[in-house]
């Protein structure tokens, strides 16, 4: 058995499960499916896209929770990505710590302002 | 883990210069890298994404202000140009996902044969979306 406690222990990983995969594969549908809504919202209409076209396909309340589920579900598919590329690439622990917390302070903000810009519409 | 893996010959092989540029990738992998590095430069340019349904949907006002940053001098050029990153970025990051979905329910996708054909499939179409939407970007029809 290999000694995985104290001072041996790894720090970082994916928690060795099935849970982030499957949650990737779930957000990514979910993000196709808003790519094919919004795209069908956008095509269907008549007219030149200007304000109050783009700004009415979000207004209306059910594509306002399809869009807030999106952006969070994204939230969570970029940061399983980033994770898999910093554990791919950076070896060195610290760094990856580094850069893992600033994946996650990058993604929580992007998130926040998105749901903000959408929330007071 | 920790202690399994110094047992073994480590093979550190992807140097930018001096391996990465040796290596000839089949279509399946070309498409496998560029995945990855197409949701790298996505997540970079999140927060761009973001400005722009910012001032898109918040008012009348800034949508004319967006208008006309998109549309006028050199700003407007360096910003089409992070579009058209974005653009293949995303249009390479769902058609390559589709595959990978497809991949994960179907055994027959997973075939030699048939994953480099959908791996070329997915290159072509990637990239001619990419040049007629970039085309219409810049206003060339």
């Amino acid at each position: 058995m290999p000694v995985n406690y104290g001072s041996k222990r790894l720090v970082v990983g994916a928690h060795y499960g099935t849970r982030d995969w499957i949650a990737q594969r779930g957000t990514a549908l979910l993000m196709a499916i808003f790519t094919i809504v919004l795209l069908a919202q956008v095509l269907i209409s008549r007219g030149p896209l200007g304000y109050d076209l783009w700004a009415g396909i979000f207004s209306s309340q059910w594509m306002k929770v399809l869009t807030l589920v999106t952006i969070i579900g994204l939230g969570y598919h970029a940061w399983v990505g980033m994770r898999d590329i910093w554990m791919d690439y950076v070896k060195p622990v610290v760094t990856r710590l580094i850069l893992q917390m600033f994946s996650i302070f990058w993604l929580v903000g992007c998130v926040g302002w998105a749901v903000q810009v959408l929330w007071r519409l | 883990m920790a202690e399994l893996s110094k047992k073994r010959p480590e093979f550190r092989n992807i140097n930018a210069i001096t391996d990465l540029t040796t290596y000839r990738l089949p279509a399946a992998g070309i498409v496998s890298i560029l995945h990855r590095i197409s949701g790298f430069l996505m997540f970079l340019l999140l927060p761009l994404v973001i400005w722009m349904f910012d001032l898109t949907v918040s008012s009348e006002i800034s949508f004319a202000r967006f208008s006309s940053i998109f549309n006028n001098g050199i700003g407007g050029i360096v910003l089409k140009l992070f579009c058209l990153a974005l653009i293949w970025g995303y249009l390479h990051h769902f058609i390559a996902g589709v595959r990978h979905l497809w991949m994960d329910v179907n055994h027959h996708a997973v075939e030699k044969k048939t994953g480099a054909n959908t791996a070329v499939g997915t290159l072509v179409v990637s990239i001619v979306l990419t040049v007629v939407l970039g085309a219409k970007l810049f206003g060339l029809y």
